[in-house]
């Protein structure tokens, strides 16, 4: 029976971001400016392997974003005409991949690999009624002994360990194939020279990061098998889950904030910088406004109406995914048209410079009309700010959910999110005996994505704008030219 | 600079106009008042006479914006918009709609009071530590020092301030037992339950801080006038601290300037983490309650606030550099 594929919101604008990607990247293969560009961002070492981690989490967060409602089967003795009934949850591919995760709920609390439950339950032993910790229903549920723990935990994480090395090694080879063919080497010459870090792009670096992503996932993908790696959290549920199923929100909010700025940043921006006049008077008034409004209250007043609105309209939404996602997607859109200000008051600026350069006076002198201007002289001169503000804005964003989620008006509470795990963190780690892993599991997934998008930011920004002089530091002077 | 300054408060008053007049939209084009009466009043069953009684009680039985029934000027004047507008403009906040209506205007004057005893101390000793970081690496530039340095600024600014505060209570209140874990008291017992919120809260924003100072001062640097002091053969502890600085004092004040804010609004994460009862857990507090008068006044403040500060950095433009003048 086919499932019923859902297209929520949220998921269009993670598939339409992959879309529009790719569609760069034909346009910037055709160009050969911004091939320039771009290849300078690459070759900056710490943004392409910043770039390789951020691939593997937008791969995550695409995966987690193909919905479907599994179909039920037929009740017995309606026939054919009763229509097809689907199942109520929605599911994602990612949780067919992670199926034994989501299916191996345990009770309550247990630390990562374990084997016994966190805390003491009463468990009844030939007649008699103990104390113990209780046995988890799934975490090692093949060992049949407790001693066998350390045998079982070494062995699977040795073969994971195998498994991503063989991954990186074919990455490796895969590489060399690639230079050898580029530079038309052999094989082996083209080796030696990925391995002397002697390569155009900087793909020695590349390598390391791929060899280390695989050396942390091969270990992690094999014991998820038997395990719960990152240990589970209240109500039992796996935390490696969660951390991931986090990615994707953090993405969403990170790409689709960018996004629901721009047409307001970038309309009135160019707008104002060229017509001057009223149209500016107006603009600046708009901006102004917005932004003299402390930023964690207008969106805090903004989302307590949204919620209002969805509370009030409970049959729009067939499932409580659906409603959860209609929330984050708003509140992407709320922070998007709360905080174009910045971008906008910065178009302006360069649009007031650029309307008094030679080559649009002469546009202007040909008798060429103001929206063409607009749109075909100044705008492409402007896109490079534009670009920077989006990729330095996306890991503030990831950052901003996590407090708004703490002061209450993040993403719904149903959704999993880097805030959500935080906020319950924060009770857990006044618990007695501590409970650590949710908390560990938030803060590396969370560093890893922050810190790859900052790295990629910088090596983009750098290579964008041209006034931006490099305060990289270095540890050696750079050598007299 | 007299006229400039009056000139930016007009302005300032329509922008609070128009702040306003977005809070107002923004809550009413969901929520009616009789709405918030049969919320506030709680209870199953609510009559249209407890609804009328509440609605007349706090003020909202006049149609929002426009009264078509009222005659001449008073179409615009006699609505529950133009009332709490005129209302908050003269800072009377009345009270809140919450049932156990307290003075909105009170508890904001207390609470500020509690606010800026953290953020006064946060708010100086954020530009001196920071400013003296970013001089540290600067001075080492080209070695070690700042590329391990720039290298923990921006592993710092990767990590977002709700893990300082978690990790700071946890190492600093239960396992070593220095201080508090939350909660205030006022006179110099203060200073117990502000030390660690102070100190993590200047961690939590050292790494964005000194990496931005950081080039800020090697921007100074390249300049002419570094290169006439080294010519003249100035030392380079004297080049840094008495010509870069001085002349790095507007870019400071700008980004310094862009917090001046929260120092009367208080840090919403840090003064809820640590139950610190100021402006910043009032406003939390009011989001989760739905407190519609509360959220309103709030942003009200915020609004002011913000206005005035930048008039104030503007003011201290002229100061930092007597060439700027203001028109």
């Amino acid at each position: 029976m086919m499932p019923k594929f859902v297209l929520l919101w949220s998921d269009v604008v993670v598939l339409a971001t992959l879309l529009l990607l790719l569609a760069y990247a034909l346009r910037v293969r055709a160009s050969t400016t911004l091939r320039a560009t771009w290849l300078r961002v690459l070759r900056d070492r710490a943004a392409i392997c910043a770039a390789v981690v951020l691939m593997v989490f937008f791969a995550v967060a695409v995966v987690d974003s193909l919905h479907f409602r599994r179909a039920l089967a037929e009740v017995a003795g309606q026939g054919e005409a009763a229509a097809q009934a689907y199942g109520t949850r929605t599911e994602s591919l990612l949780d067919v991949l992670l199926a034994r995760q989501v299916a191996g709920r345990e009770t309550s609390y247990s630390a990562p690999l374990a084997i016994r439950g966190f805390t003491k339950d009463s468990v009844e032993v030939d007649g008699t009624i103990d104390r113990r910790y209780p046995r988890l229903r799934h975490g090692g549920e093949r060992l049949a002994d407790d001693a066998q723990w350390l045998g079982d935990v070494l062995g699977r994480a040795a073969v994971g360990l195998g498994a991503g090395l063989g991954v990186a090694l074919l990455c490796a080879a895969g590489m060399a194939a690639i230079v050898a063919r580029v530079n038309g080497l052999r094989l082996g010459a083209a080796w030696q020279r990925l391995r002397a870090g002697q390569t155009d792009l900087p793909l020695r670096a590349v390598l390391v990061t791929v060899l280390v992503l695989c050396a942390l996932f091969g270990p992690l993908l094999a014991l998820a098998q038997h395990y719960h790696v990152f240990g589970t959290d209240r109500t039992g549920n796996d935390v490696f889950y969660q951390a991931l199923k986090s990615v994707r929100t953090a993405f969403v909010i990170g790409t689709l904030s960018t996004i629901a700025t721009l047409p307001f940043a970038v309309g009135l921006g160019i707008l104002s910088g060229y017509l001057r006049g009223w149209v500016d008077e107006v603009v600046q008034y708009l901006y102004t406004t917005l932004s003299s409004i402390p930023n964690v209250l207008l969106i805090a007043a903004c989302v307590l109406m949204m919620q209002v609105f969805i509370d009030t309209h409970p049959d729009m939404f067939e499932t409580g995914a659906e409603r959860a996602d209609v929330r984050l997607f708003l509140l992407c859109v709320i922070l998007g048209l709360t905080g174009w200000a910045t971008l906008c008051r910065l178009l302006r600026a360069e649009t007031m410079k650029l309307s008094q350069l030679e080559y649009v006076q002469a546009a202007t002198a040909f008798g060429v009309r103001g929206a063409r201007i607009m749109a075909r002289h100044i705008f492409p001169n402007v896109v490079h700010l534009i670009i920077i503000t989006t990729v330095l804005d996306f890991s503030a964003l990831i950052l901003y959910e996590a407090v708004l989620s703490y002061v209450g008006v993040g993403v719904d509470p149903s959704m999993n999110s880097f805030g959500g795990m935080i906020n319950l963190a924060r009770t857990e780690m006044s618990r007695d005996p501590l409970v650590w892993w949710s908390f560990a599991a938030a803060f590396g997934f969370m560093v890893a994505l922050v810190l790859a998008a900052n790295l990629f930011a910088d090596g983009v920004r750098e290579a964008f704008d041209p006034r931006a002089r490099s305060f990289r530091p270095r540890l050696r002077a750079p050598a007299a030219s | 600079m007299l006229n400039y300054v009056i000139r930016r408060s007009l302005y300032g008053a329509l922008v609070l106009l128009g702040v306003n007049l977005i809070t107002f939209m923004l809550f009413f084009t969901v929520n009616t008042p009789d709405d918030m009466a049969r919320l506030n009043i709680g209870g199953k069953r609510v009559t249209q006479e407890q609804i009328l009684k509440w609605k007349v009680e706090r003020g909202y039985d006049k149609p929002l914006y426009w009264n078509a029934a009222a005659g001449g000027l008073r179409q615009a004047t006699d609505t529950v918009f133009w009332d709490r507008s005129v209302s908050l403009l003269a800072l009377d906040f009345g009270r809140s709609d919450a049932k156990a209506a307290t003075d909105i205007g009170h508890e904001i004057k207390t609470r500020m009071v509690i606010s800026l005893q953290l953020a006064v101390p946060l708010f100086v000793l954020q530009i001196v530590v920071s400013v003296a970081f970013a001089l540290l690496l600067v001075f080492f530039k080209h070695s070690a020092i700042d590329f391990w340095g720039v290298v923990t600024c921006v592993l710092m600014l990767s990590i977002s301030a709700l893990f300082y505060v978690i990790v700071g209570q946890f190492l600093f209140s239960r396992v070593f037992h220095l201080v508090p874990i939350s909660g205030f008291e006022s006179g110099l017992d203060a200073v117990r339950f502000l030390v660690l919120p102070v100190i993590l809260s200047l961690l939590s924003r050292l790494g964005s801080e000194g990496r931005l100072y950081r080039a800020m001062f090697l921007e100074e640097l390249g300049r002419d006038y570094v290169r006439t002091a080294r010519a003249k053969g100035l030392s380079e502890p004297k080049v840094l601290f008495d010509h870069v600085l001085r002349n790095a004092l507007i870019p400071i004040l700008t980004s310094a300037g862009s917090y001046l804010p929260y120092v009367f609004l208080g840090s919403l994460v840090f003064e809820s983490f640590f139950g610190i009862p100021g402006l910043g857990s009032y406003v939390i507090e009011a989001i989760t309650g739905q407190d519609f008068a509360i959220v309103r006044s709030m942003v009200f403040v915020g609004s002011v606030i913000y206005i005035a500060s930048y008039i104030v950095i503007d003011v201290a433009y002229t100061w930092a550099d007597p060439r700027v003048r203001l028109a």
